[in-house]
């Protein structure tokens, strides 16, 4: 998971000669895929509603963002993801300080972390059900283990990246512990907790939901697998639309918030 | 330094973390046993162990590991052969680049998983859904790498095989992929393990296939300890193949 955060600043940036070029492109692209996805709709080839048609898909977004119950929904999944980004996120970050601070404990436990953080989180959630019940708590849960473990890597890396200028810095003015934390390591480890940060959020997202949607009568995820149940795709569809743009759009945001780290 | 002073800071931490974790196993004993924990919600350690040799006699283990290693391969192949054909269209071809590129790494960093009704729907509840859930988690990361390596060739060996004028085909079998294939690797190697996390997980949400299939069984059976031995024995396959896949990619690393 880690690795997807680094792919994202992958990407050369764009020649000015190749702007508009780019844009035609892109939305010669769109309009293709739009396009195709309607005759593939009208065209009976698929099975009836498997794939809708872009003004059911269109009508059905329409009713999922005016419902107000659909908010309901957003805001318990929104309460769960925040709730399991604050414990994980915590966690993570004092465990990655601990971590990055000692190379005892670095080489003691974070290969166990390291190794752990790849396995499928979701294989958890039988136990968290029994140890949190079925309600919002064993979401919780499953996304504060999934977010737990880039984050605390993210910080122990970027703990050891530290210039110990400023360290040294630190030391010299006699700082604590507390006061070396808060005025030394974290603001020098912007960056790394950022990107922890943001690759947790999409891992605590899709912990989260993925729970709902094997065990809960509320949130996003609840609706997803409900419309898939009565096998309402229209509403399937406008559903998954309306998830991917508030993950791309969360994850940006952390992104802008936590800053583009150039020259560094 | 001394060798003995050396093998003792080597062997200390790894003792530390072990006995970390043995300490750990053996205090939930205790405490279970005290009455401290709940042994309804958290079994001993020691019935958990002896749940092993049940749940792969009784559970066929072996045959579930295989169909779930039988998907993740399946779904690999159809990321290696997709996902590096993708990498190389975009680094071929700049405009489709510049234009798509930011659009596979929103994609590479999106929640695909929960999909997984919409392919329920489409390929219905079996293997099909299971592997198609892997491709499409793993193929934008393999993408994405795949031009990060080609990308990243050295200016001196491009310009080597344009001194032997070299055609454009031979120029990308004998120049780019070789130099590229350490990180094609990498992106193989993710797209990898994307696609187990994401099959392991979509068997256990819709109770089909292998392993992901065998914890849920268990747990809607409430044997707890049959739970969570199938859970640790997911672990362990999870963390033996990302750590063959990581001597793999370090094997095919320059000098490594």
């Amino acid at each position: 998971m880690a690795e997807a955060g680094r792919l994202i600043a992958a990407g050369a940036p764009p020649r000015r000669a190749l702007v508009r070029p780019v844009m035609l492109l892109r939305v010669v692209i769109i309009v293709a895929v739009l396009v195709l996805w309607q005759l593939l709709a009208v065209s009976g080839l698929l099975y009836r509603d498997v794939v809708p048609s872009l003004p059911a898909i269109a009508a059905a977004l329409y009713r999922t963002l005016s419902d107000p119950g659909f908010y309901l929904h957003l805001a318990t999944t929104g309460y769960e993801i925040v709730v399991a980004l604050l414990i994980g996120g915590v966690s993570g970050v004092v465990v990655g300080i601990l971590l990055g601070a000692s190379r005892l404990l670095s080489r003691a436990y974070e290969s166990l972390l390291y190794y752990l953080g790849p396995t499928p989180k979701i294989i958890f959630f039988p136990v968290m059900i029994m140890w949190f019940g079925v309600g919002a708590g064993s979401k919780i849960a499953m996304g504060a283990v999934s977010c737990f473990f880039p984050i605390a890597l993210n910080v122990a890396a970027g703990m050891r990246q530290i210039d110990p200028v400023l360290i040294r810095v630190g030391r010299s003015f006699r700082a604590n512990s507390w006061q070396m934390v808060t005025k030394i390591y974290l603001p020098a480890m912007r960056y790394p907790v950022m990107n922890g940060l943001r690759i947790g959020l999409g891992v605590a997202l899709i912990g989260t939901l993925l729970a709902e949607t094997k065990l809960s009568n509320r949130g996003i995820g609840f609706l997803v697998i409900q419309a898939y149940s009565l096998f309402n795709m229209p509403q399937m569809y406008s559903l998954l639309i309306v998830l991917f743009v508030l993950s791309i759009g969360a994850n940006a945001l952390i992104g802008r918030f936590g800053g583009n780290r150039k020259g560094n | 330094m001394s060798r003995a002073a050396a093998l003792s800071r080597t062997w200390q931490p790894a003792a530390l973390g072990v006995g970390t974790v043995v300490g750990a196993i053996v205090l939930t004993e205790v405490l279970i046993r005290a009455g401290l924990i709940n042994r309804f919600i958290v079994p001993l350690p020691s019935e958990i162990l002896a749940a092993f040799p049940r749940i792969v006699t009784e559970e066929n283990v072996l045959s579930r590991f295989l169909l779930t290693v039988s998907e993740a391969l399946s779904a690999s192949v159809l990321v290696a052969i997709f996902g590096v054909a993708g990498g190389v269209l975009l680094h071929r071809f700049v405009l489709l680049r510049q234009a798509t590129e930011t659009w596979v790494a929103a994609i590479a960093a999106a929640p695909l998983v929960l999909i997984y009704p919409l392919y329920l729907v489409i390929f219905g509840r079996n293997a099909t859904t299971i592997v198609m859930m892997g491709f499409t988690a793993g193929i934008a990361p393999t993408m994405l790498k795949t031009l990060e390596g080609l990308s990243g060739t050295r200016r001196v060996l491009i310009n080597v095989g344009k001194s032997f004028n070299l055609t454009p085909a031979q120029q990308f079998w004998k120049i780019l992929f070789p130099a590229a294939l350490p990180t094609i690797f990498v992106g193989l190697r993710l797209g990898l393990i994307f696609a187990l996390i994401n099959i392991v997980g979509v068997e256990f949400l819709i109770n089909f296939g292998g392993l992901g299939q065998l914890i849920n069984e268990l747990s809607e059976r409430y044997d707890l300890a049959g739970t969570y031995a199938a859970i640790f024995f997911v672990v362990l396959v999870s963390v033996c193949i990302f750590v063959l896949t990581e001597r793999l990619e370090r094997w095919l690393r320059p000098g490594g």
